[in-house]
């Protein structure tokens, strides 16, 4: 069949809207109020050419994302070794490849947001950072103490390291410009690049956020949930994920004292050991002490399939590419899954790496790369995973390429863009959004002499099933050995109501007369 | 298996031997977190740098008069002459790009009550001493004789002239016009409304409906004449006289007009029931107001010692404009570019003022022009949120213009709940309630 053009036109639109698309429409016929309509249908229009224009300019694209594919029925992907990789791809690629050897013992490794910069902590103090593209060291500090966790602010100009007492800030230099005092034995680090927002957690599980661009502790919340065992942040709206001792996950803002929401993610009630979701704040990852990997759809707190993915050794680190690759460290190696959030369960994984005996301690994924970084117990690796980063990068949002000059740029910019903490929340497009409680209702808020809701009137009104609304909230809340005016109201209105109950019967009684009175209701 | 990996080369990214690093973009949203919070975050920020760089005095002209400012006129056909009139009797006229006096003469014995230029770039002016003068400020020097002389009956109170006839109307008890292409010093007609005699305070030509002459009087009528008819046509009623006239330079049949109590009224000339919009903000006597030659725009000056700036659309001012030193502001002008405001105030000064207390006139490279358009866009998009709206709102009044408003705004809830409480006690039907828009008119009369 032939396709006419305006089917085309509207196939093009639909996938642009899909991909481009800002929440729904507003259906404009439906206004009566011609003004409005107007502009709305204006607005409308200008979206839809916006929208259009969006997908027209994926033309100037110019990086296609990476594959692995088999050519035969034979080839599996997860047997692809690395040296394979690297003997295929160009030899720039292939140089991203390589392996540190590292005494110190099990490394943490973290890159910055645009990649360029990596940074590597053993957990005996031994802390660098390098640009792992051209080999070169920035800075090598040995702390000679416990380092718990690293993070690298904004940009490469600095980073946080959590020592054995409290939380230190190192120039790129590696000179300490800041020790945070007030954060104290931390176990785990996240840093929200938009709110510039550093946020701590430790074995007893208070969490407090720290504004590193003024200094100023934000927020301070004591989560009551027992030490936290793995955190991560929702790139896509700055809630923290929390995971705690029994297999339980807990979403938190700075705004609440308590957690948003709290999943039991994993069924075994096993503790959390590592978190992680993806960029697009859909997907959640976790794996569990027991073996298990469970993935979740954040968006209405359900799993994509019933069944979780299994680890022989308890998972040590999880982290999501930019393309929706799952990376699993587990025991010495580290599986990746591709497509584990469609609605089918996947039977192996897209790629393994590991088994020489190094224990992984963290995975993380680099961005606009096709490159994973392990850091183990005997230093660091950079495996080659094609098909994980983002092609195209937007420069002007966060630049991989990007000289000085642009650095400092965006740095001046982003501190005067610094989001406020109050703006986190679970939907971050919040902002600006019509207040649609009525004018009465807060005006009633706002009147602090207004008469209490009477208690006994709003039950007295409500329609009713088997149960009386009365009797119903005397069960459960009239229990109390405490005789107050309110309750007597009530069982008086109880009493009332049964008399009324009772009176009704009998009429009906008298009425159906003795050969039908079993067809008399209870007079309710 | 086929293999391939992402490979970016960084020399591709900044051409060797340029300064200029290559910006590819990608518009997917995932790539762009915190879309909404980070666009407000930028409206915010905007619209205090838009309050920060509010700077809308400019400076004083020249030296100023010796007395009061009491008239200015500017040059239609020249966008940077124009003439003020002072109450000493000197008109002089102003050079704007320079600010300073290009002209000066003693025109009048005392007060010069009107100024306006004649389409050949000579200037009018009349007084109380019942004289109309003309001068040539163009080609000869301060201080010399009036080309012309016109005498009238009694003492002029305002002058204006007509769009592209040699005729001029001024204004005493009756509006007597001159033709000045005859050398008769006498009036060559007079309008009048039939039962007034009182004293008219300003008269102005419609100069897109050419033969359209509206003048407001003491006894607080506002009346339409025509040319064509030699007729006045249409006389209404306000509660209180009205100060000045001005046409709406692109709707020929609107005119604003500077009311005692207060408040600027527009209308429709068409039907004068009720007033198109009501402007009130004031908290003393309008005494001056002028369109601005977009037709969007409204300046005003008022007895409280300050300016303000009004959208035609909206009922409240955009700004007010106040030094510690103006006093009774009397005139005030927007320029023909519409980017400046005159204005002519008790203490002699003639002051230039930004029309739009943020911007700035330079020459803007393309990004700056572009940052502001984009800046524009998003206060507009978020203009209603409760924190934007306060800051761009904020203005600092003069202490006792804050206080009058206050007493004011007292004085009228107090009037209007008399009013609801007399209502409530008396008949239904019998006091109605009346639209604001409604309220001024008294009278109307054919």
């Amino acid at each position: 069949m032939h396709d006419t053009d305006a089917e085309v036109e509207r196939r093009r639109e639909a996938e642009a809207r899909q991909k481009y698309g800002r929440g729904q429409r507003v259906r404009t016929k439906s206004i009566r109020d011609k003004k409005l309509r107007e502009t709305l249908k204006r607005v409308e229009e200008k979206n839809k050419k916006a929208i259009l224009a969006a997908r027209d300019a994926e033309i100037l694209q110019e990086h296609d994302a990476g594959f692995l594919e088999p050519e035969g029925e034979i080839e599996r992907t997860y047997k692809v070794k690395q040296d394979e990789i690297q003997r295929s791809v160009s030899t720039e690629t292939g140089k991203k490849g390589f392996k540190l050897d590292l005494p110190m013992g099990p490394y943490l490794a973290e890159y910055t947001r645009n990649g360029k910069e990596l940074l590597l902590a053993s957990k005996t103090g031994h802390v660098a950072t390098m640009e792992w593209r051209n080999g070169r060291l920035g800075c090598e500090i040995n702390l000679k103490e416990m380092v718990r966790d690293v993070k690298w602010l904004h940009n490469n100009q600095s980073f946080a390291v959590s020592q054995k007492d409290c939380v230190y800030i190192y120039d790129r230099q590696g000179v300490e410009i800041h020790k945070l005092k007030k954060q104290h034995e931390v176990s785990h680090m996240e840093f929200l690049p938009y709110h510039f927002l550093l946020c701590t957690t430790n074995p007893k599980g208070h969490l407090k956020y720290v504004d590193t661009s003024i200094g100023h502790i934000v927020s301070e919340i004591s989560t009551h949930l027992g030490p936290t065992t793995a955190m991560c942040q929702n790139p896509w709206n700055a809630i923290l994920h929390m995971g705690h001792g029994k297999g339980q996950i807990t979403l938190w803002s700075p705004n609440s004292s308590t957690a948003l929401a709290r999943i039991q993610a994993h069924r075994s009630s096993s503790p959390i050991n590592t978190v992680a979701v993806d960029r697009a704040g859909k997907y959640m990852v976790s794996g569990a002490q027991d073996g298990t990997l469970s993935v979740w759809d954040i968006r209405n707190y359900k799993r994509p399939v019933d069944s979780d993915y299994f680890t022989h050794r308890p998972a040590s680190s999880v982290a999501i590419s930019d393309k929706g690759l799952v990376a699993v460290g587990w025991g010495t190696q580290v599986s990746i899954w591709r497509d584990i959030f469609g609605k089918m369960k996947i039977k192996n994984p897209y790629m393994s790496w590991g088994g020489e005996g190094q224990s992984v301690s963290r995975i993380r994924w680099c961005p606009f790369e096709d490159i994973l970084g392990i850091g183990h117990s005997a230093g660091f690796s950079s495996a080659i995973v094609p098909g994980a980063g983002e092609p195209n990068f937007d420069a002007l949002e966060v630049n991989p390429y990007e000289n000085v000059k642009q650095r400092q740029e965006t740095e001046v910019r982003s501190l005067l863009n610094k989001l406020q903490p109050e703006m986190i929340s679970l939907e971050p497009d919040f902002i600006g959004n019509l207040d649609l409680a009525s004018a009465e209702q807060r005006a009633r808020e706002r009147d602090l002499d207004r008469k209490p809701d009477d208690i006994v009137a709003k039950l007295t009104k409500k329609a009713r099933g088997r149960n009386s609304a009365l009797k119903k909230h005397m069960r459960k809340k009239g229990q109390q050995n405490v005789i107050t005016y309110d309750k007597l109201r009530l069982q008086d209105a109880i009493q009332a109501n049964n008399a009324k109950a009772k009176e009704n019967k009998e009429r009906e009684l008298e009425r159906y007369g003795p050969a039908l009175a079993k067809f008399a209701t209870n007079g309710k | 298996m086929k293999i391939k990996a992402l490979s970016r080369s960084s020399s591709s990214q900044q051409l060797p031997g340029t300064g200029v690093s290559r910006t590819p973009r990608n518009l997917n949203p995932e790539l762009h977190p915190f879309e909404r919070a980070r666009e407000y975050t930028r409206a915010l920020t905007a619209t205090k740098l838009e309050r920060m760089f509010a700077a809308p005095f400019i400076a004083q002209l020249g030296n100023g008069h010796v007395d009061g400012v009491y008239s200015i006129a500017k040059d239609p056909s020249s966008l940077d002459r124009f003439a003020s009139g002072s109450g000493d009797g000197v008109v002089k006229v102003w050079d704007l790009p320079t600010r300073n006096e290009t002209w000066q003469a003693q025109a009048h014995e005392n007060i010069v009550k009107g100024i306006c230029w004649t389409r050949d770039k000579k200037l009018l002016s009349c007084g109380s001493d019942k004289t109309v003068k003309l001068f040539d400020p163009y080609n000869t020097d301060s201080n010399t004789a009036p080309v012309g002389t016109y005498l009238g009956q009694g003492a002029f109170n305002a002058i204006t002239h007509h769009r592209h006839q040699p005729a001029f109307a001024a204004a005493s008890s009756v509006i007597s016009i001159y033709d000045t292409s005859r050398p008769s010093s006498s009036p060559s007609q007079t309008l009048e409304w039939p039962t007034t005699v009182d004293t008219i305070r300003t008269v102005s030509f419609n100069q897109t409906e050419t033969s359209i002459l509206a003048s407001a009087g003491t006894d607080r009528s506002v009346i339409m004449y025509d040319l064509r008819t030699n007729s006045p046509i249409h006389r209404t009623v306000l509660n209180l006289a009205s100060n000045a006239i001005s046409w709406n330079p692109m709707e020929a049949f609107n005119f604003a007009c500077a009311n005692e109590d207060h408040n600027v009224y527009i209308f429709d000339m068409r039907n004068m029931k009720r007033a198109l919009n009501v402007l009130r903000d004031h908290v003393a006597a309008v005494m001056d107001v002028e369109f601005s030659p977009t037709g969007e725009e409204l300046v005003s000056a008022s007895y409280d010692r300050t300016i303000r700036l009004w959208d035609r659309r909206k009922g409240h001012s955009r700004d007010i404009y106040h030094t510690k030193r103006m006093q009774r502001v009397f005139s005030c002008a927007f320029t023909p570019d519409s980017n400046y405001v005159l204005s002519g105030s008790d203490d002699g000064n003639v002051r230039l003022w930004r029309a739009r207390a943020s911007s700035r006139q330079g020459v803007k490279s393309f990004r700056e022009k572009q940052k502001l358009e984009y800046d524009d866009a998003l206060k507009a998009r978020y203009a209603h949120m409760p924190e934007i709206r306060r800051i761009a709102r904020h203005r600092h009044q003069p202490k006792t213009v804050k206080k009058a408003g206050e007493i004011k705004a007292e004085e009228i809830a107090a009037i209007k709940r008399r009013e609801e409480n007399e209502r409530k006690h008396s008949k239904k039907g019998l006091r109605k309630r009346r639209a604001e828009r409604e309220k001024m008119v008294l009278a109307d009369e054919d």
